[in-house]
């Protein structure tokens, strides 16, 4: 058991872990941070894709005490006060979503992708850069149909502020 | 319909808690003093168990019980069922083997359970499940239905001489023959449809916890019917009696069939919360999903379709041999025949059809439902047969299936299913059109250019859906009724409750069934609460497969509203001293028709609740129920059409374009409905082209144990997908509603493989077509 401390969607936490304890494992049970979400036991699916300093990382491949001193945003982090972010809005709006239960590890993964690609994303990359989410509900269609309609808008926003 | 009655393309009110990590499944539920389990299973296909060490187990730190099948079964806990007699052609019933939640005696398939461990926490559990010591002596397993059944085949249950369950026929066998034997042409293929694993996302996931100062249980469990799950453990598996257990369904992460069932886990979680008095939490590993979630598909089949000197089917007469696995789950009987056989008629006029099948034991996992269930499995043979039966004959596919198309309803087949709407061609219309079939060979040569072989595949499904109703099903065997329940209720305030007995698990109940109030009485979809999954909440339902939500589901709220309309138009006409025949009621109003006098919905709704002043002898309150018990299935129906380009080089299929014409009737919500279809595309093309769960044929060993070995589609695999509707109304529900959740499975498979065979010139080709088995195919 050790103490492990973290900043988690803007605010400092810890909380007493096995050395073994995954960041998934830490998120959910020691945080009751339940929006991240456990898929398989190989790293492959994505549900439990969380940002740690800004960069989308699958928390059940790092242990919780790598993620001491980081700062991680989940699913909850994700909609600063109250206004939901333009990725939730377009999964929304695209009926991006139907179980819900890829649905947190999607939006963490797409805003990464939206982070690094801007507004010239394009749907070839948007299938390529989803290889580690796998969703069994949707057939992927409305899901780069949101991620799209997020980086337009998103970049729109961009370009306007600049 | 209103902005946000039927038909309106609204996004969903479930979203919100998706989207920003409040959605809560079962494996986010804490109960205080809740314990973990993990389970012991049977590392062996086929064992004998010779006695259970559980010393180690009970010293690791944290454990606080191990317990097994022994000591279930001295509480008397009952063995699992399977839901549907069938009896086979020499008038026996079906051999059904015992399946008891944990393994007395016996392993049957790797993966079967065979204790709990209870401990503080999960690693705990996990640990002391690895430290329990089981004797196994390895008996000779067989994995495959043909060796299953041959001469000398290992015996898996006592009772099921020679592994078979059942052979089962439907249909005429002598005009079957008689029509073969006087045919201008026939086709005959041996047709295999491949093993798949469901992989709902969500893990299957049970909390049981036992409160022992009230003697009540209440379980929180991946179910997509929390009420049969009630019935089946209160009425088979003694867990106990209905009025003492509460079932919860909480948000369920995708089903696809294989959260139908009631399995082991969830019985033993309850069992051994009582014995060790506290709430255990068992959530499964992806390695416990593939090996333990009851699988689909695996038939291995011939068929034969003859055709007359004009190219018209006379008979068709199939055989099929389905895995069952290790044990009957509980609608695994059904699958292969009353599901299956009965839509072999497929779009087609065909007078003559005979089908037999027999079932038979494996040590595998358990084959039941997955989306389609049975459905599938015929239109794969159907539409191979008739796409191979073009080439023979030298004509075009698709006017090959126009020609035999059913094109007067009600239409009775000769295999039990009255069709009763549809309109086949218009389907076949829109996809072409949509798919621009008449420009392919100018595709496929402009392709060949580029070294690419192109090809293009039709498929023309049927379906039957809304699985209901009762009496019939009764009559085939079925252990229960299927018919769904509804309760609205009009609060003193005006808004809305709706219990059903359906249940969503992506499938965007609370906004679609909030759509049909709206379209009926003129309220917002927020004023509008759908209460599902809840034994507590809602008296009684079937839960949610089969595509049955809307047309057996949202028709008893129809139903239920009728009742609703009816007292709250008594309560108006009372009130604004009008004739009952002339209230109308209309956008959140109830009006008297012709005049301006109208009374604000919420008004009456008050009144009936203050009841001051109601007509005479009226009760107050306005809550109405409904049980409704369609008289037919539904039929849905469309055609799809997939292009493909090849790589002669390496064997790579690339699904160009996919075309889905459905008609599914009424149509709530076409966001809604398109996104099923590709969920059901996607889920189908994996199928094709990916997805096939393998045993090792000597160890019995399950070889795609993980997404490292098992492949799940991913969005590169997939093209999007053009999706449209055509509409014919199905009679046989006041809504017009056919279902939608099934098609896109049951439809694409035999569409992606025809393309790939026209694309390749060589029809031999199963699935999944992966890269290898192309290449071979194009290479001999
Ligand atoms: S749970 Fe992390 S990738 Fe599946
Ligand atoms: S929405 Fe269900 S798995 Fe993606």
């Amino acid at each position: 058991m050790a103490s492990i401390s973290m900043t988690v969607n803007g605010r400092e936490v810890s909380g007493d872990a096995e050395d073994r304890t995954l960041l998934v494992e830490f998120l959910r049970n020691n945080l009751g941070l339940t929006g991240t979400h456990v898929g398989c036991d190989t790293s492959q699916c994505g549900a439990c894709v969380v940002h740690v300093d800004g960069e989308a990382v699958k928390s059940c491949t790092m242990l919780a005490a790598q993620a001491a001193g980081s700062a991680v945003t989940t699913i909850e982090g994700l909609a600063a006060g109250g206004e939901l972010h333009p990725v939730q809005k377009a999964f929304h709006e695209n009926h991006g979503l139907q179980c819900g239960f890829c649905t947190p590890g999607m939006i963490m993964a797409a805003t990464d992708m939206i982070r690094r690609h801007g507004a010239s994303l394009d749907e070839k990359t948007v299938r390529e850069e989803l290889e580690g989410n796998i969703c069994r509900c949707t057939g992927y269609h409305n899901i780069v149909k949101s991620i799209l309609a997020a980086a337009n808008e998103m970049g729109g926003a961009q370009q306007a502020a600049e | 319909m209103g902005a946000e009655g039927i038909g309106a393309r609204i996004a969903r009110k479930e979203d919100k808690r998706f989207i920003t990590g409040k959605g809560r499944y079962t494996d986010d539920m804490v109960v205080p003093g809740m314990k973990h389990a993990m389970f012991v299973r049977s590392p062996h296909a086929h064992a004998k168990i010779n006695g259970i060490d559980k010393s180690a187990a009970l010293a690791v730190p944290g454990v606080i019980d191990v317990l097994d099948g022994q000591q279930l079964t001295e509480d008397g806990i009952g063995s699992l069922i399977c839901g549907w007699a069938i009896t086979s052609k020499d008038g026996s019933p079906m051999n059904m083997g015992d399946w008891r939640p944990l393994a007395t005696g016996k392993v049957r398939y790797v993966g079967d359970a065979v204790a709990i461990v209870v401990a503080d926490t999960r690693a705990q559990a996990r640990e002391g499940a690895e430290k329990v010591e089981v004797d196994y002596e390895e008996l000779p397993s067989v994995t495959d239905s043909t060796a299953a059944i041959a001469e000398g085949a290992p015996q898996i249950h006592e009772n099921a001489p020679g592994n078979q369950i059942f052979d089962w026929e439907l249909g005429d066998s002598t005009t079957v023959d008689a029509a073969l034997a006087s045919a201008a042409h026939i086709t005959e293929m041996d047709v295999v449809n491949n093993r798949l694993i469901p992989n709902a996302m969500e893990p299957r996931a049970a909390l049981g916890h036992y409160n022992s100062a009230e003697d009540h249980y209440t379980c929180w469990t991946t179910s997509q019917n929390p009420h049969v799950a009630r019935l089946v453990m209160s009425a088979f598996y003694n867990v106990a009696p209905e009025n003492k257990l509460r079932v919860i369904a909480p948000d369920v992460g995708g089903g696809f069939g294989s959260k139908i069932y009631i399995y082991p886990e969830e019985i033993v979680c309850l069992w051994a919360s009582k014995r060790t008095d506290v709430p255990v939490k068992w959530v499964a590993d992806r390695t416990e999903s593939f090996m333990c979630d009851a699988h689909g598909r695996d038939h291995v089949s011939n068929i034969k379709i003859a055709f007359d000197s004009e190219n018209r089917i006379t008979a068709i007469k199939v055989d099929t041999l389905a895995n069952i696995g290790a044990y009957m789950s509980l609608f695994s009987s059904a699958t292969p025949t009353y599901l299956y056989a009965t839509l072999l008629s497929g779009q087609y006029n065909v007078a003559n059809i005979h089908a037999n099948v027999r079932t038979v034991y494996t040590n595998t996992a358990p084959v039941d439902a997955y989306r389609g269930a049975g459905r599938p499995e015929a239109c794969y043979l159907i539409e191979r047969a008739m796409e191979t039966a073009a080439r023979e004959l030298g004509v075009d596919p698709a006017e090959l299936r126009r020609k035999n198309f059913i094109t007067e309803f009600p239409h009775q087949t000769p295999v039990i299913m009255a069709y009763d709407a549809g309109d086949f061609g218009a389907s076949l219309d829109a996809a072409m059109q949509a798919a621009d079939y008449s420009g392919f060979a100018a595709r496929k040569a402009e392709a060949a250019g580029r070294g690419k072989l192109r090809g293009i595949g039709l498929s023309c499904y049927i379906e039957a859906c809304g699985i209901a109703p009762s009496q019939a099903v009764g009559s085939l065997g079925a252990g229960v009724g299927l018919w769904e329940s509804a309760e609205v209720r009009v609060n003193a305030v005006g808004t809305i409750e709706v219990l059903t007995g359906s249940h969503s698990h992506g499938q965007g109940h609370e906004t679609t069934f909030a759509q049909l109030v709206a379209d009926r009485l003129g309220v917002g979809i927020d004023t509008v609460s759908i209460v599902h999954g809840d034994t507590d909440k809602v008296q009684m339902g079937m839960g949610t497969y089969g595509s049955r939500s809307g047309a057996v589901g949202m028709s008893a709220i129809s139903v239920a509203l009728d009742r609703v309309e009816a007292k709250a138009k008594k309560i108006a006409a009372h009130l604004l001293e009008a004739d009952e025949a002339d209230i109308v009621i209309e956008g959140g109003e109830l009006k008297v028709a012709g005049t301006d006098k109208t009374l604000p919905w919420f008004q009456m709704a008050l009144a009936a609740y203050t009841a001051h002043n109601l007509p005479e002898g009226m009760e107050p309150g306005l809550k109405e129920t409904a049980f409704f018990d369609p008289a037919n299935f539904t039929f849905p129906a469309g055609c799809y059409i997939c292009e493909v380009e090849v790589d002669p080089d390496t064997g790579v299929t690339d699904v160009i374009q996919f075309v889905a014409a459905d008609d599914f009737g009424t149509i709530i919500n076409p966001m809604i409905v398109e996104g099923q279809v590709h969920g059901g595309v996607a889920q189908g093309i994996g199928q094709a082209l990916l997805e096939g769960c393998a045993y090792d044929p000597q160890s019995g060993q399950l070889l795609t144990a993980s997404y490292m070995d098992y492949t799940m589609p991913r969005a590169d695999d997939l093209p999007s997908i053009d999706v449209s509707t055509t509409k014919t109304e199905s009679p046989s529900n006041p809504l017009g509603m056919k279902g939608c959740g099934e098609a896109g499975a049951i439809g694409s498979p035999p569409a992606v493989i025809n393309a790939i065979t026209d694309a390749i010139g060589n029809n031999d080709l199963t699935m999944p077509a992966t890269p290898q088995a192309v290449w071979a195919a194009i290479n001999g």
